[in-house]
């Protein structure tokens, strides 16, 4: 780290590593208690009192903090051995345009994680619902509207689920108003996205004082985002009756913000680590590649809470 | 780079950052799980020797035929083909390694561990209710409200295989488009290369799609959300069309870098360029863009409305298209070419014959009229295992003999790789072509049971079954002989109509850093 040496112009193959095989232990160990842990709560397993399936889902738990303690190691030890990297000038040119095109990739997929559960709200909004209410092909009533849930009506926010309207009971809970904290935070998170280009501007202006400021300030608009939503699931919870089993209403609410919220958390980590490595002066202008792996991915949080905000909270 | 030492023991495969390590890694890992989805394949057939219950009670069936596509798709055709990219690529884009070595290494030693978790399901003492029972597409409500308790770990395990195949997926692009010798413009890339690039952008594209499918799923199962579930306001059917969207591309994933290899393994014995090379990246491209598109013609029976059926009725139909350009240019590079018919060149006919049978049988299963009386029949059966064993399997088998002497140095022994080809080819279509006539009879898939008529061709498929399934340990033996030094040295071109930089450039066996220097193309 201390030796700076002329960046290399063949390519860096690194030595032989243990991070991968201490990442697939983990990750392996982390599913296995997750698994057992929802055995657990949710007492799924129909086994006798210590035999082993019910053995294993009570030492879910444990086994599923020994994973995720793995999981936070491996990070830990990849991320710093990358940095490390980086700051020998190890990393050609050449490697420097792999690890963005990989990052973008990563997006990519990221993007279409989200999609899944975007495509299962429009499709519940544009035809399950609509059929689900007895509307059909050439104005003939969906039989299975008139056979199997009589009386339920197509109304979005969906309220009243088939199942309570077939048993003739009201709303069970409100839906979640769109222009009280939900706009809120919209505005947040446009902030923090003109903040975090305001830092990497001064990043390319060699301006380190307004790039720490900068940075910091996004990673604080970041965590007063997450505050605000979970005071908002709170409220959900407590105040309007919302729950995940709120019906297909409270699914893709809970699944799409949950999710988000899920993301902006590992942005606002990945931030706050940006911000102590510009304290300690490790980018450069010429080699800051880090720093823009997590602009873009804190700007591709951002652009799915708008979608968020137009099809989960406004229509 | 740096080091040209040789590391060896366990932590070489443990630890190791080096793309050919790696790739035969991934080639005997699937090879393993070629051989216990095998084994559950024969035990299947063996049930389905005799109308009535032979050996095992309906539900453990299921079960078996459930592992069988699960290992079969995730654990055998999906990892060969990622060691065959981790093999070849660098090689032949004139590249020292993968773009991103430690993550490549880190997408192979996620596996082991997630079929681990698939396989442990079935230990009784774990999960009395049995292992997952509802088919490799896992429908709901069958998989949410019916599912076993082994289900959990069965969803977990394909989210760890979405994360290994998603990260082998950008490593591979970002291989292609970064690593690429000087002079190597797009157009001038080789067919295998190509093939998978376009894979592995479909890769990316639906994993993560399949990993929200089965999020939905647990979330269904446990935490009181109704994504599936009408009661609540959603749709069982939904999961199909949600997982079908992954699906399709998926059935090509396992078949796009098959048809790299035979665009390979042709020109090569026929002595002859590929014919129609840009077409040839096109029709790739266009069946990939189509893949997104025509997902619905898998679930023609749920009630869809009339104009959705028209609709993927077409689109699929449009498929042909490309994919007869393929065949085309396949048949047209042999057309006065010098052939000759080494184990690769047999292997990859056997390819083209044999998948454009399969494909036909698709364009029948198309036709949405015709589909509600083929769907979930021994007809579909035969379709996809005709794409799927003699296309995607047979690509492999071939790809495997045509590189092996460049991988191992070694010639294997021709007249038992000509002896295993003819073993194969045989067996294959007694296994799967009296399934045509069974499943257009009426015979349906999934069944442990089936009605005395149909006595006979099961017979058949039985017995076919049971020879390829032993003749594939023959291949086994051939490989590792030829490890061992088969039938002496094979030279750098090892073939004689060889082309591309891992023939002309790198001495046989190619060296365990494939280019320290950066070749350049002309």
């Amino acid at each position: 780290m201390s030796e700076k040496v002329e960046k290399p112009t063949n390519y860096y193959v690194p030595e032989q590593s243990k991070l991968p095989i201490i990442g697939s232990v983990g990750l392996f160990v982390t599913v296995l208690g997750a698994g057992n842990y929802i055995h657990n709560t949710t007492g799924v397993v129909k086994a006798e009192e210590g035999s082993l399936p019910s053995i294993m889902a009570s030492m879910g738990p444990y086994i599923l903090a020994i994973g995720a303690f793995i999981i936070f190691y491996l990070m830990w030890k990849w991320w710093s051995t990358a940095a490390r990297e980086s700051m020998a000038n190890m990393n050609s040119a050449q490697l420097d345009r792999s690890y963005r095109q990989g990052m973008m990739w990563f997006i990519t997929s990221e993007v279409m994680f989200f999609a899944a559960f975007f495509g299962a709200l429009w499709y519940i909004r544009v035809f399950a619902l609509p059929w689900l209410g007895g509307e059909g092909v050439d104005g003939h009533k969906a039989m299975t509207a008139v056979l199997e849930w009589p009386g339920f009506q197509n109304l979005w926010p969906l309220t009243v689920t088939p199942q309570e309207a077939k048993d003739g009971a009201g709303a069970s809970f409100s839906a979640m108003g769109a222009f009280g904290l939900p706009a809120i935070n919209t505005a947040i998170l446009l902030t923090s996205s003109w903040t975090l280009t305001i830092a990497h501007h001064a990043l390319i202006d060699r301006n380190r004082p307004t790039l720490i400021l900068f940075t910091w300030l996004t990673a604080l608009l970041g965590a007063i985002f997450l505050c605000l939503q979970a005071y908002e699931y709170y409220h959900a919870y407590v105040d309007l009756g919302l729950t995940m089993g709120s019906g297909i209403y409270g699914s893709t609410f809970f699944m799409l913000t949950g999710f988000h919220g899920l993301h902006v958390t590992i942005g606002t980590i990945f931030l706050i680590v940006l911000s102590i490595r510009c304290s300690k002066g490790h980018f450069t202008p010429e080699n800051h590649f880090a720093y823009e792996a997590g602009a873009w991915y804190w700007h591709f949080v951002d652009v799915v809470w708008l979608f968020l905000f137009v099809f989960v909270y406004a229509i | 780079m740096a080091h040209d030492h040789h590391p060896t023991g366990i932590s070489r495969w443990l630890f190791t950052t080096n793309h050919k390590d790696i790739g035969s890694m991934y080639l005997w890992f699937s090879f393993i799980m070629f051989l216990i989805g095998g084994l559950m394949a024969l035990l299947i057939r063996a049930e389905l020797f005799m109308p009535g219950l032979q050996f095992f009670e309906p539900n453990f069936f299921n079960s078996l035929t459930t592992l069988h596509g699960l290992i079969m798709v995730f654990g055998a055709v999906m990892p060969a083909f990622v060691g065959l990219a981790n093999w070849l690529i660098p090689m032949q884009i004139g590249a020292p390694d993968m773009a991103l070595p430690r993550m490549n290494n880190f997408s192979f030693w996620i596996l082991p561990f997630a079929f681990s978790l698939l396989l442990l399901s079935l230990v009784p003492q774990l999960f009395p209710d049995g292992p997952p029972n509802f088919g490799w597409t896992f429908y709901a409500p069958l998989s949410t409200k019916y599912g076993p308790a082994s289900t959990d770990f069965f969803i977990f395990g394909v989210h760890l295989m979405g994360i290994s195949s998603i990260m082998g997926a950008i490593n591979v692009i970002v291989t292609v488009f970064n690593m690429r010798a000087p002079g190597m413009t797009l157009m001038k890339m080789p067919m295998f290369v190509w093939t998978w690039v376009i894979t592995a952008f479909l890769l990316i594209m639906v994993m993560p799609v399949l990993a929200g499918a089965v999020t939905m799923m647990l979330t269904d199962r446990h935490f009181g959300t109704s994504f599936f579930d009408a009661a609540g306001g959603g749709d069982p059917v939904m999961f199909q069309h949600i997982f079908w969207f992954f699906g399709h591309p998926e059935v090509y994933i396992m078949i796009l870098p098959a048809f790299g290899i035979a665009s390979h393994i042709i020109p090569t014995f026929s002595r002859k360029p590929l014919f129609g090379y840009a077409s040839m990246v096109y029709a790739t491209a266009s069946i990939a863009f189509l893949s997104f598109v025509v997902w619905a013609h898998h679930m023609f029976t749920v009630g869809m409305p009339v104009a959705g059926e028209l609709y993927f009725m077409i689109a699929t139909m449009i498929i042909a298209v490309p994919t007869g350009v393929k065949i085309f240019n396949w048949v047209a590079t042999m057309w006065k070419g010098s052939i000759t018919f080494e184990t690769p060149m047999l292997f990859a006919l056997a390819f083209v014959v044999l998948f454009t049978l399969g494909g036909v049988s698709g364009v029948m299963l198309a036709m949405t009229p015709v589909d509600k009386q083929y769907h979930d029949t021994y007809f579909v059966v035969a379709h996809f295992h005709y794409v799927l064993f003699p296309g995607a399997i047979f690509g492999t088998i071939a790809a495997v003999y045509y590189w092996l002497p460049k991988w191992t140095g070694n010639m294997y022994n021709e007249t038992l790789g000509k002896i295993h080809f003819w073993f194969s080819i045989i067996a294959v279509n007694i296994t799967f072509f009296p399934m045509h006539f069974s499943g257009l009879a009426g015979m349906q898939r999934r069944v442990p049971d089936y009605n005395m008529m149909f006595e006979g061709f099961n017979q058949l498929s039985s017995i076919g079954a049971f020879m390829l399934g032993f003749g594939q340990l023959l291949f086994l033996y051939i490989v590792i002989n030829c490890v061992k030094g088969g039938k002496g040295k094979a030279t750098d071109q090892v073939w004689e109509g060889a082309e591309g930089l891992e023939f002309t450039h790198l001495p046989s066996p190619a060296p365990y850093h494939s280019f320290e220097q950066a070749p350049e193309v002309k």
